[in-house]
Formats: C-alpha cells, structure tokens, sequence
C-alpha cells in the first residue's frame, strides 16, 4: 500500500519549467512517476516536451491544474523567496499533499504556512526535503528510484544523502515507502506523523527511522513509539561527535543545552525499545535481523 | 545568527522598544567618553556591560556599575581583553545607570515542538530564566503565539495576565511586548529575550538587556542584517572557509572529513570517531575527525579544490576521508572534481596528504575507475563507509 505515495498519486510540479523543476521532473518521469502538470503562470497552456515521447502541460495555478488533471500531489522547486506564497497557493487550491523540496525557507515562512494549513486538509512535508518515494509505484521528489526497489521496511529520515546511504544498505530487502522529512527546525511531516502512517499500512512490517541532533523530535518520536508502535523499529542517529553550540549544516542541527544530543536521542528511542545502531551499517544489520526474525 | 547586546539594544530601539542610552568602546578611553555622554542623564551612573554572546557575563565579573567616568575607564580597562566562558572580550558597551524597582522577564521563541511561536513572561526577572524554569514554573508563564496572529493587544494582555502582573503594571507592558513581537516578527528572529525588563522607580517600562537570534535563511531579505555580522572570527581556517562558503566547522582532531550532505557528513564524523578507537596510541589518543564539511552536491571541481585547500591547510590533519554517496550527484562527476581539484592545488604549489576516498552510488564505478586511472598521489580507494573511515584512522594513527 505504501503511505502518502501511492501508483494512484497524480503530480504536479510547481517551478517546473525552472532548471531545477525540469531536471527532477525528467528523473521523477524516468522513474515512472505520474507527471500530469507543471505550474507556472508566465507560462500557462504550453506544453513541456521530456525525453522518450512524454509531454507535461503547464498551468497558470494549482487550482486549474487540479481542475483540469485531478492532481493530488504537489512538488515545489520554487526559490526560498516564493516558496511560502506557492504552499498558501496549493493550500488553498486543496492539493492533499505538498512536497517542499526548497533549501533554506526562512523558517518564519515555514511557521506561517505550517500553521495556516492546520485544518486544511494539505499535507507538507518539507521544507528543505528530498521528497518521498514508494518504489515501483512513485516518486515525488529528488531521491534517486535506483537505489532500493520495493518491500516491506518503512523509512522516515531527517537527512538526504544519509537516507540514500540506509537504502542502499538494505537494498535488499526494499521499502514500502521512503519519507524524506528535512532537517529544518520546523517540518510539516514529523518523524511520528510517519510512524502512525506506517503502524497503519498493511504493507509495512518494520520501520527505519533517522534522527540528528537538534530539537526533541526523537524522543517525542520514542514517546509515541512506546504507547503506539507494535511494529519493530530501528534507529540510528548521527551527530554524536558534533561540539555542542555549532550549527552543522541543517538550520535545524543545531546542539545547545544539554537536550538535542545525539546521546540523549539513542537513550530515548532504546528505552521505548528502539534498537539503535552506532553506524548506519550497524543500524542495517540491526534491521537486517529483525526481518529475517519476521520472515522465519 | 546570534546578535550582541548593543545589536539587540539598537534593533529595540529602531523598533520603539524603550531603552535607555549606550554606546560601545574598545578601548578604556573610548569607555571614558562614552560614560561622560551616556551617563548625563544619570548623574554620571553607566554600567561596562562585557560584549559576549554567551551567558553569565555577570558571574564573570564583565558586568560593572561605573559612578563616573573614571570607573567606567577603570572597568573597562578590566574587562576588555578578559575571557568570558572561552569568548574573549573586544567591545564593551557602556549603558546609561537606571535606578530598577523591579525586574521581570520575557522572551518569545520558535518552539519547535509544537512547530510555532512561545512566548514567555515572568514577575521574577534577573535570573537564569533555565534556573527559574526548574525551581519555580509557576512564576514563569507560557503562552503559544500563533505565527500568523502574532501578539495583538488582546494577546499581550493575555500574556501579562498568566505571569500575574497587577492591572497598572500589566498595562505598563503590554505595549513594550507588541513592539517586541514587532522585532521577532520583522527581523526574522527566532529568539528576542529581555532579563531583564525592568520598571524602573519613576514607572517606566525598560529592555535593560537584549538578546536576539536571527534565522540565517532570512538573509536573502535583510541586507541590512550583513552589518551584524561578526567579522573577528579568530580561527583562520573557518575565516578562509567563510571566504570560500564552505560549509565548515573546526573541530579538534587530526582526520579531515569533506562529504555530500550534512547529514552523511555528520555521520561520518561518529563513524571516523570509532574507528580511530581502534588505533588508541600508548598515551591514550586516537585519531578524531578534524572538521565538519559539507559540500553537498559537489561534484564541481572548484568547490572540490576550496574543500581540500582548506583541509590541507590544517596542520592537525594528518589524513582526509572524502565521502560521496551519490544521489543527484554522479560519482564520475565528483571523481573528474577530485582530480581537477588535485591539478588545480599542484599549480599552486601546495601538495596532498594522504586521502581515503569512497565513492558509492550514482555512476560509482565509472567515479572508481576515473580515480584509479589518475593514480593521484598518496590517494586510496575504499569502497564501503567503514573500511574507508578504518583506513584513514589507520593512516593518520602511522602519520607521526
């Protein structure tokens, strides 16, 4: 079944005509994803050619590009200046679920359309996201559709590239779903909105979720996990050797005070039965037992 | 972005924040002059306030209250050049003496939990707001802001009347806590705290201390915030990093780390960490990453050669692991990268330590053979993150 992505999902892509709107709506096309449109409104009713034959239509709004694809899933390239006014815009128009690709949203933006979109019925996930991807049956995003195919682990991490490093280790057992949250210090998908999504879908027999330093969302995760969560899930948490007080990378990363370590996180996830590996191999073999323990 | 206190102050002041009047100096002289003018309207009272962005500055004695002009020299003299929790202090600020009736607290911050704004606001100003958290909460009230809502008038009284002040007071502050939601919400902060807020004996409501934050991704939208930004950043490797926009931090050990993506490179950072456990010498040291740099997509061979430059530049390293995952980026394209990076530091006469690179994903093996081809010196091939992370611990544990 996969969660929020599924082979139904219908996609748009806001900033598609865009350098990097264009280059990742070829790769979402080849990775067989269902493209119905682009959203530009200096270039409403053209038509963008892709390799092998594929031709997009470009749309003035969201709303007309629902009204006329029945699209269900945004994706947004749109530069950090207008990416809080183009998320009101697919808000608005009612699209259930928004993608934010966009690195570096001032965070006052993201807190604005975050919480203008409670009670709206639109899911965000982003900003500053590499997307979700259910493999063999969509891609809404950036994440390569090379490195895993399709399985039974659910994924939910906070960091891009590190995402691709834990599928490609476990490669071969596949994912129902990869979310790629951001590591942004306001997120409109949390680690537990996928934790409930995946203890939810039939297809999803354990979970892999990956966590850094900054914030609490880990041990808030490890609190729902404990009361909420019958299906394994295993940790990994990178940033144990980051200095306290130094932003690393992330806006979101960041290590003050004595909450928001990485010491903290793993001790949180293990007492609510978390298994928690030190390397992200490790993490694998850990996820690696689990599933061969479910399929014995 | 962390602001200093006159930052703050002056911001506050732009916004109709009240303050009282101050002036910095970084020299004991300048403090004189700036005393004389600063404390006319406090019969020569001023306060040598230390310019450090870090907490305790009181305890540290970087805080004095000056009689005259004198003291205020005397004082300044004394705090400049101290260090204060590892921040050596360049600027003092002298502030205008204020005869305080009682002090109160409040800040408004980005609560990530609950993903809006908080506001907080306490009677009992003047301490460690973390200390009064613990020992008192209920003297410390919190009320979430909506981001788009903002403090109102309606929300300001909300916000006096959970941290129980009396009528007359609450009405003193709520206009003084609309203009500093006015500051967090039009500088971009995601932290503006007063402690503390003091009324003063003749009633007046006034900020005599200002810590502000502002969110970094912002900038694109504040040219005006380029002036606060901190030029003496004193280690030379971060500055030439700065120069570069490197997205670098100095750490203190001898394997340097260049990745794609914070996440993968703090990542590497634990994993080189372990390793280097292994290679625990007699005295008891091991090899521990040097830095944190992430180049993200990289594959440029610019950005790759600043990367390198500014390893190679640390004496400390004494070996450098380059870890790729190629997602977006192409392996090939990261390993042309390395090796025109290579040509480019050669022209300029520098030379090359000894480097682990693992290249996984996106077009590895045509990343693998470029490398392999070039036969860069002192260069090593591992193909997975822990045997690369083990080799350069290895090779920077032999390096003495």
């Amino acid at each position: 079944m996969a969660i929020f992505l599924t082979e139904n999902s219908k996609v748009i892509v806001q900033g598609m005509t865009g350098s990097e709107g264009m280059k990742h709506t070829t790769r979402m096309l080849a990775s067989g994803t269902n493209v119905v449109g682009g959203v530009n409104p200096r270039k409403a009713g053209t038509t963008v050619d892709f390799p092998e034959g594929k031709q997009v239509p470009v749309f003035g709004t969201v709303a007309e590009a629902m009204a006329e694809t029945g699209a269900d899933v945004s994706v947004l390239f749109v530069p950090p200046a207008f990416t809080k006014a183009a998320v009101i815009e697919a808000i608005d128009a009612g699209i259930g679920l928004a993608v934010v690709i966009t690195e570096g949203v001032a965070v006052k933006d993201t807190a604005e359309f975050y919480n203008y979109s409670l009670g709206k019925g639109t899911r965000i996930i982003g900003p500053n996201c590499p997307g979700l991807i259910s493999p063999g049956k969509s891609n809404a995003g950036i994440i390569p559709a090379d490195i895993a195919g399709p399985g039974k682990i659910g994924l939910v991490s906070k960091s891009g590239t590190l995402t691709y490093q834990m599928m490609f280790e476990l490669r071969d057992f596949g994912f129902s779903t990869g979310v790629g949250i951001g590591g942004d210090p306001i997120i409109g998908t949390t680690h537990i909105d996928c934790l409930e999504a995946f203890e939810n879908d039939p297809e999803t027999v354990a979970i892999v979720m990956i966590g850094e330093i900054g914030g609490d969302a880990e041990e808030r995760a490890a609190a729902y996990i404990k009361d909420n969560v019958t299906k394994p899930v295993v940790g990994y948490v990178a940033g144990f050797t980051a200095p306290e007080g130094k932003t690393m990378g992330h806006a979101g990363a960041i290590v003050s005070g004595s909450s928001g370590t990485a010491q903290a996180k793993k001790e949180a996830l293990e007492a609510a039965g978390v298994k928690v590996g030190k390397t992200p191999s490790e993490t694998a073999a850990l996820m690696r037992e689990i599933m061969q323990g479910l399929s014995g | 972005m962390d602001l200093y206190e006159y930052q703050a102050r002056d911001i506050f002041e732009q916004h109709g924040v009240p303050v009282l009047a101050g002036a910095t100096a970084t020299t004991p002289a300048e403090a004189r002059a700036a005393a004389e003018t600063v404390g006319a309207n406090s019969g020569g009272v001023t306060v040598v306030k230390a310019q450090v962005k870090t907490g305790g500055r009181g305890k540290a004695g970087g805080v004095k209250v000056a009689k005259t002009a004198d003291e205020a020299e005397q004082y300044a003299e004394q705090i400049l050049g101290m260090d204060i929790k590892g921040h050596t202090v360049k600027t003092v600020m002298i502030a205008q003496g204020a005869q305080i009736a009682e002090e109160y607290y409040f800040s408004i911050l980005l609560d990530r939990a609950n993903r809006t704004y908080l506001a907080m606001c306490s009677k009992e100003g003047g301490m460690d707001i973390e200390t009064l958290a613990v020992e008192r909460p209920e003297a410390l009230a919190r009320i979430a802001v909506d981001p788009n809502a903002g403090i109102d008038e309606a929300k300001a009284r909300e916000i006096v009347e959970a941290a129980r002040f009396d009528v007359e007071t609450g009405d003193k502050i709520v206009p003084v806590l609309q203009k500093l939601w006015e500051v967090y919400r039009d500088e971009d902060a995601t932290l503006v705290e007063v402690n503390p807020l003091v009324q003063t004996a003749a009633g007046d409501i006034v900020a005599l201390d200002g810590k502000v934050s502002i969110d970094g991704n912002s900038d694109f939208r504040h040219p005006e915030h380029e002036a606060f930004v901190d030029h003496s950043k004193t280690d030379p490797l971060e500055v030439l990093a700065i120069e570069r926009h490197l997205n670098y931090v100095k750490l203190d050990g001898d394997v340097g780390i260049i990745g794609n993506g914070a996440g993968l490179v703090m990542s590497t950072l634990d994993v080189v960490a372990y390793a280097g456990e292994e290679f625990t010498n007699a005295e008891g040291a091991h090899p521990k990453p040097a830095n944190f740099l992430d180049i993200g997509g990289g594959a440029n061979a610019e950005v790759m050669a600043n990367g390198l430059d500014v390893i190679f530049e640390d004496k400390q390293v004494k070996a450098v692991f380059v870890n790729v995952f190629g997602g977006i980026t192409a392996c090939d394209a990261v390993a042309d990268g390395i090796v025109k990076a290579y040509g480019i530091l050669e022209g300029h006469g520098k030379s090359p330590k000894p480097l682990v690179v693992r290249l996984d994903g996106n077009n590895a093996e045509e990343g693998r053979r470029i490398l392999d081809e070039a036969a860069l010196p002192l260069l090593e091939r591992v193909d997975t993150m822990d045997g690369a992370a083990r080799r350069v611990a290895e090779l920077a544990a032999a390096a003495n």
